[in-house]
């Protein structure tokens, strides 16, 4: 049964926050204040981290997403102009996106949620795992040689990669 | 046996005297939350005194003296002069986030008071990840630059804004590079635990390098000189806090100021031994005087550094991060995953808090550090040598040749 506790509050709180900014991002008409609620609802994102006994998660969200992304994006918005005053709210396709939005939303329900969740899920009546991973554990996971050490070396080459690339796109063509 | 009702366990002590123990923790913690908060907010005060006086003398003068004994309610003073100005807001600046930059600036520093500890027993929340949250936090503080730079309506404060958000973004790489460190050194985040496994050798003497290079990196992220591009008062005027007046402007002021202040914090905590000293262990309390002594020699030791360097030009700060400050860092943690992992193959490693067991450990580190620095001085030495001799090569301009002005690192 749902028990009302210190824990309840901070999900409704996050929730709050992780929807409420989505819904400022769709319904703002002015492109930076959409920006800032994006990044109220990527602090929502990581409130819920912090609420599945993942920190290092919450701590890695807020630095890369909130003070790397959401500031590019800042600057990417700030740099095109005449972006602060959007006329139309919806253009012509609303119609088909609200279809395919609550299509998605019963796909999800159906398949993913009520199956492991619902009356006769797969989950229902375990108890919760008493042995929740720590970061030592996460950081243990990602260099031992039965886990994920092979993604995690192939992810670094990717942003080697990119960072090069970023580098020789950006640089003066002076010689 | 009669408990002593101490400010150790009031939780405690509020249910002996008969209170519900929920509602007594959560008065201890709303309790500490109020002390946490409200300790930077009144050090600030002190703390621009403390600046204002040490700047004076250095440059011969004797700095406030006429507001109260010595000056010291000059900082009062001046707060109520804010307080008092005409709140301006510029016309066509976007109302909300004009008035939540000031706001998101003064929450970004008191919220890295939260993992900060202060005696063995007190500190604000105990996070596993702690050095985490508090690069997380700083790096909160680029949004607030951000929105005001735009919400100014202006396009100096605009400029400034992005200038500044380059800065605070290249310097955090340092700035967590060399976090890495005594993360290695003790093997967790959590900034309790750091603090405790200094007991035996403080990290400073275990990682010199690492140490220097954080301070610089704070020095860069909070915007103290030389690094003060961010608000060169004879250049861009005041950057992105132009547009601000009476007390959002004095916000931004003491928001720096205890950032200043805060970064010295982390420097004692993790690098200076935090609450460690003399008779810590049987009296919690002394762990307070500990910390402020150290925190206050490392913000002189900035103050003095403010007073005495020129200010750097955008150029230069942009290659003395990436060309120095991220290869040393890169260098220094693989320097230091080496040995430690040497110290440990060779059974070295302390077991327990002692000075003794600490020795090996420090001595192979700190010979590690000392050879990166020596390499990096021949390095620098060799560099000035050649500019020096290529300026004494050159006895007239050309037409097609460089000035002898360089940049360090050209």
């Amino acid at each position: 049964m749902l028990e009302f506790n210190a824990s309840t509050v901070a999900f409704i709180v996050f929730a709050l926050f992780s929807l409420g900014g989505a819904l400022g991002v769709v319904t703002t008409r002015n492109l930076i204040h959409a920006t800032l609620y994006l990044i109220l609802s990527l602090f929502g994102a990581a409130g819920f981290f912090v609420l599945l006994s993942a920190p290092f998660l919450a701590a890695v969200q807020v630095l890369v997403y909130i003070g790397a992304i959401a500031i590019l994006i800042v600057f990417a918005v700030m740099l095109t102009r005449s972006m602060t005053r959007l006329r139309e709210l919806y253009n012509r396709q609303w119609i088909l996106s609200g279809v395919v939005a609550v299509a998605l939303f019963v796909l999800l329900m159906v398949g993913v949620i009520l199956p492991v969740w619902g009356n006769n899920g797969s989950q229902v009546g375990k108890p919760i795992s008493d042995t929740v991973a720590t970061t030592v554990d996460l950081g243990k996971a990602l260099v031992d040689q039965n886990q994920y050490v092979l993604p995690f070396e192939v992810a670094s080459l990717l942003l080697t990669a990119a960072m090069i690339g970023a580098i020789v796109i950006a640089r003066d063509d002076r010689e | 046996m009669e408990n002593l009702c101490s400010i150790n366990n009031l939780a405690a002590c509020l249910v002996q005297g008969g209170m519900n123990p929920d509602l007594a923790n959560l008065l201890t913690t709303l309790g500490g939350v109020v002390l946490v908060a409200t300790v930077p907010l009144v050090t600030v005060i002190f703390l621009i005194w403390v600046e204002r006086k040490v700047a004076a003398r250095v440059q011969d003068r004797i700095g406030p003296n006429r507001v109260g004994p010595f000056g010291l309610l000059q900082s009062v003073a001046d707060a109520v002069k804010m307080i008092t100005k005409e709140d301006i807001t510029p016309q066509g600046a976007d109302k909300f986030i004009y008035n939540l930059a000031p706001i998101i600036a003064f929450a970004s520093v008191v919220l890295i008071w939260a993992v900060v500890p202060f005696t063995p027993l007190h500190i604000g929340a105990d996070l596993s990840i702690g050095i985490l949250y508090f690069v997380a936090v700083a790096s909160i503080g680029t949004v607030k630059i951000m929105i005001a730079g735009w919400s100014s309506n202006n396009k100096y404060a605009l400029l400034g804004a992005f200038r500044t958000i380059a800065q605070l973004l290249s310097y955090e790489v340092p700035l967590v590079l060399s976090l890495l460190i005594p993360v290695m050194i003790s093997g967790t985040m959590s900034m309790q635990e750091i603090t405790r496994q200094q007991g035996g050798m403080w990290f400073f003497f275990m990682a010199p390098v690492a140490a220097i290079m954080f301070f610089i990196a704070n020095l860069a992220e909070t915007g103290r000189a030389p690094f003060d591009l961010l608000e060169a008062e004879s250049e861009i005027i005041a950057g992105y806090n132009i547009e601000y007046s009476g007390f959002k402007w004095g916000m931004f002021m003491a928001g720096e100021f205890m950032h200043a202040f805060t970064a010295c914090l982390l420097t004692a905590v993790v690098f200076l031994g935090g609450w460690w000293g003399p008779g810590v262990e049987q009296i919690p309390v002394l762990g307070f005087i500990y910390l402020g002594l150290k925190t206050g020699v490392v913000y002189l030791f900035a103050l003095i550094l403010r007073s005495t360097v020129p200010r750097v030009r955008i150029d230069q700060l942009m290659t003395l991060n990436w060309k120095w400050l991220v290869p040393i860092s890169v260098a220094n943690v693989i320097m230091t995953a080496f040995l430690l992992k040497l110290v440990q193959w060779l059974n070295l490693a302390p077991q327990d808090g002692t000075l003794g067991a600490a020795l090996p450990q420090t001595i192979i580190l700190f010979a590690g550090n000392l050879v990166l620095g020596l390499v990096l001085f021949n390095f620098i030495r060799n560099m000035g040598r050649s500019q020096r001799l290529a300026d004494q090569a050159v006895p007239v301009l050309g037409e097609h040749e460089e000035s002898p002005v360089h940049a360090v690192g050209d």
